[in-house]
């Protein structure tokens, strides 16, 4: 398991409790009703962000929606929970750096030689939506929230394409960070809070943590027949 | 009081793994030290957790910690390398096992020709085919002396394949190009998947020699030589990056270790990072090594007769340049050989679509499985027209492509990475497309090196390892001219679509997108001390008691995946260290 804060809003548990609400031997085993009782309450509440504040979290749930939108291929980044999953990874020790070389100086290079700037993931995610809000009320006298898709799309094509500096941070650089965890939060297991209804997996025709193609090695191109389940058991 | 033991591993992979059995086999009191944390299949490799790809692959689980130790990196000697911050290029391992736990299980013997291409490049085109500044070496030792360790490793790994000649009788349909066998496979190879059987059929018809990559991912149930057993690969499409949850991918923690643990002649120790390697006044002997124990911060000296680096390949050259084992490699006045020979390999990965009624269903697959050709790899075409050394196996090797590698990987080149056209592609691409990968060499040069950095230190205040690289025009010549080849083959697959990738003239090495870990050369051996770190027994020209196992060796990148040259290797050495070295300590050539 990952390290996770022991909060009732770890979807691991959540889809547990759903998963086990309507069996008698949960009832049985429980033996207090009032637990139950919390927990399926819990179960449907929104999720509440840890990390971001209510607007960087509307941030999110606005740009990220740009990058990976709902259309006739299926669920949005919104509908998937990717902003959910983003104030989720930003409690792991991922967000806190513990897996790059951090160690100064810093000196920045030709871009081949890859990232060489201070700041761990929780650093980008602050100072890049704060950028990216001044940016937008430079440009558009608005927050990035209340600017039309296009616009917002306008803002992000231009942070991709490296013309924008975010403050201490360059534009493309934010921009790929958002991107790649947007990604992530679309077609990671459930367990981590996006992904949701298996939406990302149903999508891509991924049958999850099936892990057993024994007889599906070689089927001449055939569709792979069975939907796909999660981690926890969920099936979609 | 040191506490003493025989012999002192450091690095609980592959090589060192092998080692250790040998070595304990021989009678020895054997210590092998691990830097990363202890890792069993009933543990970490379990079902499910096992197959989280954001708590694999994705977040790196299994890999080289960064925060402690990495390296820097440039393109030219004259440019100021830089940290490799983020794991992205090349994806090192950590932990018992060490890459020999998350790799993908292709188990390639050699190319007879590639243990000796200068001799052979020079025989068929002349010593002016070779260009400036190429240092292009025979390993100085033959296919015929590792083929009883080659065979040896293949009935531990469990390797499932189809031979083409054993005992100069052709018995199969496997590589035409493949040098003679002792034996055949231990196992029959693993099926084609989809991809791989729509490649076989147009590589055939193109009058080309297809064949079934030679797998470590057990096709059946196995017991091996040790009694260790394997369980028949399921194609469930977690190998690369992950641990086998099946005990299907041949591992030293399935394949070694479960038997080694028993012997009492062995202790393994973990969160054990080995600073240097101790060396008496005239630096000549080893004396043991001194170790970080990573959980209590506590250094901790042992004393030991015969001490064998089995780390990664250039966590075995960094050893040995903060220890003052050899003379490092000087670009400039071309002496030394510490760092001499550093070596990538050439990969590119190319794209075919296949029509909107098939799909490929990426996500099935095995690590080690797929089909090949080798009709461009090595000496087996004529270079003479070309004019570059080396060559590429082209290959389908469907690992299993998981949801997150395939959407960050999707889109770019021109087209959307984001947004409803990105999706579009990325679901069109997951369902409809299949990989074809031209799998090539790289050739060592003068100014590509390694050496210890000047700036940047590890988290235990040693110099980082320094690496000076970038792509040559012979091997971008190379990849290019492979490339080419694979477009007929993907019109006669019924391509609709394809996206052929290759290097292109002067393009930089770029550390910010996988390609491969199969990284080499650094301590090559050699037959001349001149212009090697160790000798044909893997042995320390400089330091007598101590040997270098490793990709370490390899004196130009081939075109072939590491992991079964490395293994042949480490029973080679042991082998001679057992029949010989016991014996008589003390150097086994003469420099």
């Amino acid at each position: 398991m990952p390290p996770m804060e022991p909060t009732l809003n770890n979807p691991f548990r959540r889809s547990v409790v759903k998963g086990l609400l309507g069996t008698t031997s949960f009832w049985m085993a429980s033996g207090n009703a009032r637990w139950a009782e919390a927990l399926a309450a819990e179960a449907a509440q929104p999720y509440r962000p840890v990390f971001f504040d209510a607007a960087e979290y509307q941030f999110l749930e606005s740009a990220c929606e740009r990058l990976f939108p709902a259309d006739h291929n299926g669920p949005g980044a919104r509908a998937l929970g990717v902003a959910e999953f983003l104030d989720r990874q930003m409690q792991t020790p991922y967000a806190r750096g513990e897996n790059w070389y951090m160690s100064g100086p810093f000196e920045q290079g030709p871009a081949n030689l890859g990232y060489q700037l201070p700041f761990i993931p929780k650093d980008l995610y602050r100072k890049g939506i704060a950028g990216v809000e001044h940016y937008a009320r430079q440009q558009y006298g608005k927050g990035f929230v209340a600017l039309s898709a296009m616009q917002q799309d306008e803002i992000l094509t231009a942070l991709e394409g490296g013309s924008v500096q975010l403050g201490d941070i360059p534009g493309r650089v934010f921009f790929e960070q958002l991107r790649t965890n947007t990604l992530e939060g679309a077609f990671a297991d459930p367990l981590y809070g996006g992904n949701r209804g298996l939406g990302g997996w149903v999508m891509l025709g991924f049958p999850g943590a099936r892990a057993d193609f024994m007889d599906w090695v070689n089927q001449e191109g055939a569709s792979y027949p069975i939907g796909p389940v999660s981690i926890s058991g969920e099936t979609a | 009081m040191v506490k003493h033991v025989d012999a002192i591993i450091v690095g609980a992979g592959w090589a060192g793994s092998i080692m250790a059995k040998e070595l304990t086999e021989a009678g020895l009191s054997v210590v092998m030290l691990e830097r990363g944390p202890e890792r069993t299949t009933p543990v970490e490799g379990a079902y499910p957790d096992s197959i989280d790809e954001l708590r694999g692959a994705i977040r790196k689980r299994l890999f080289q910690n960064l925060s402690q130790s990495t390296v820097t990196i440039r393109n030219t000697m004259d440019q100021t390398a830089l940290p490799y911050r983020q794991l992205a290029a090349f994806l090192p391992g950590e932990g018992v096992g060490g890459a020999g736990l998350h790799w993908s299980g292709v188990h390639f013997r050699v190319a007879p020709e590639d243990l000796r291409l200068r001799s052979a490049v020079i025989e068929r085109y002349g010593e002016k085919f070779i260009p400036e500044g190429m240092n292009l070496q025979d390993y100085g030792v033959t296919y015929d002396e590792l083929e009883p360790f080659f065979d040896k490793a293949e009935k531990v790994f469990g390797t499932s394949g189809e031979a083409y000649r054993v005992q100069g009788k052709i018995v199969g349909d496997g590589n035409v190009f493949s040098p003679d066998r002792s034996d055949n496979f231990p196992l029959p190879a693993m099926k084609d998947t989809f991809s791989a059987s729509v490649f076989r059929d147009a590589a055939k018809n193109a009058g080309y020699h297809p064949y079934a990559l030679p797998a470590a991912n057990a096709s059946r149930q196995y017991t091996n030589t040790y009694g260790c057993q394997m369980g028949p690969c399921n194609f469930c499409g977690y190998c690369s990056g992950y641990d086998c949850y099946l005990y299907s991918k041949a591992s030293p923690n399935v394949n070694i270790l479960p038997v080694l643990r028993q012997d009492p002649g062995f202790s393994l120790i973990a969160d054990a990072h080995v600073l240097r390697v101790d060396l008496d006044s005239t630096k000549t002997k080893a004396t043991g090594v001194t170790y970080l124990d990573t959980k209590t911060r506590k250094e901790i000296s042992l004393s030991a007769d015969l001490v064998i680096l089995g780390a990664f390949q250039f966590n075995n050259v960094h050893l040995m340049l903060v220890s003052g084992i050899g003379k490092p490699y000087d670009p400039v006045s071309n002496t030394g050989t510490v760092g001499r020979n550093f070596v990538y390999q050439t990969i590119t990965s190319s794209r075919v679509w296949l029509p909107p009624s098939t799909y490929t269903n990426q996500f099935v697959g095995a690590g080690g499985a797929g089909v090949a050709i080798d009709d461009f790899n090595s000496m087996n075409f004529d270079h003479g027209p070309l004019g570059f050394v080396g060559g590429s196996p082209v290959w389908v090797n469907q690992a299993g492509v998981k949801p997150i590698a395939a959407a960050l990987g999707a889109g770019g080149g021109g087209t959307p990475r984001w947004g409803s056209a990105y999706k579009d592609s990325l679901v069109n691409t997951y369902k409809h497309s299949l990989g074809i990968d031209a799998h090539g060499s790289n050739m060592a040069y003068r100014d590509v090196y390694l050496d210890l950095d000047p700036t940047w230190k590890d988290a235990y205040g040693q110099p980082l390892l320094r690496m000076t690289f970038t792509w040559k025009d012979n091997d971008i010549r190379m990849n290019q001219y492979v490339v080419s080849k694979i477009e007929p083959i993907a019109r006669a697959m019924g391509a609709t679509k394809m996206n052929l990738v290759h290097l292109n003239a002067g393009q930089p090495f770029d550390t910010r997108t996988y390609q491969t870990t199969h990284l080499g050369g650094g301590a090559i051996m050699g037959d001349n001390p001149q212009t090697s770190a160790i000798n044909r027994y893997l042995q320390s020209w400089d330091v007598s008691n101590v040997f270098v196992i490793g990709s370490n060796a390899f004196p130009q990148g081939m075109g072939y995946n590491p992991t079964g040259m490395v293994a042949a290797l480490a029973y080679w050495a042991a082998h001679h260290i057992r029949a010989t070295y016991l014996k008589s300590p003390g150097p086994m050539v003469k420099a």
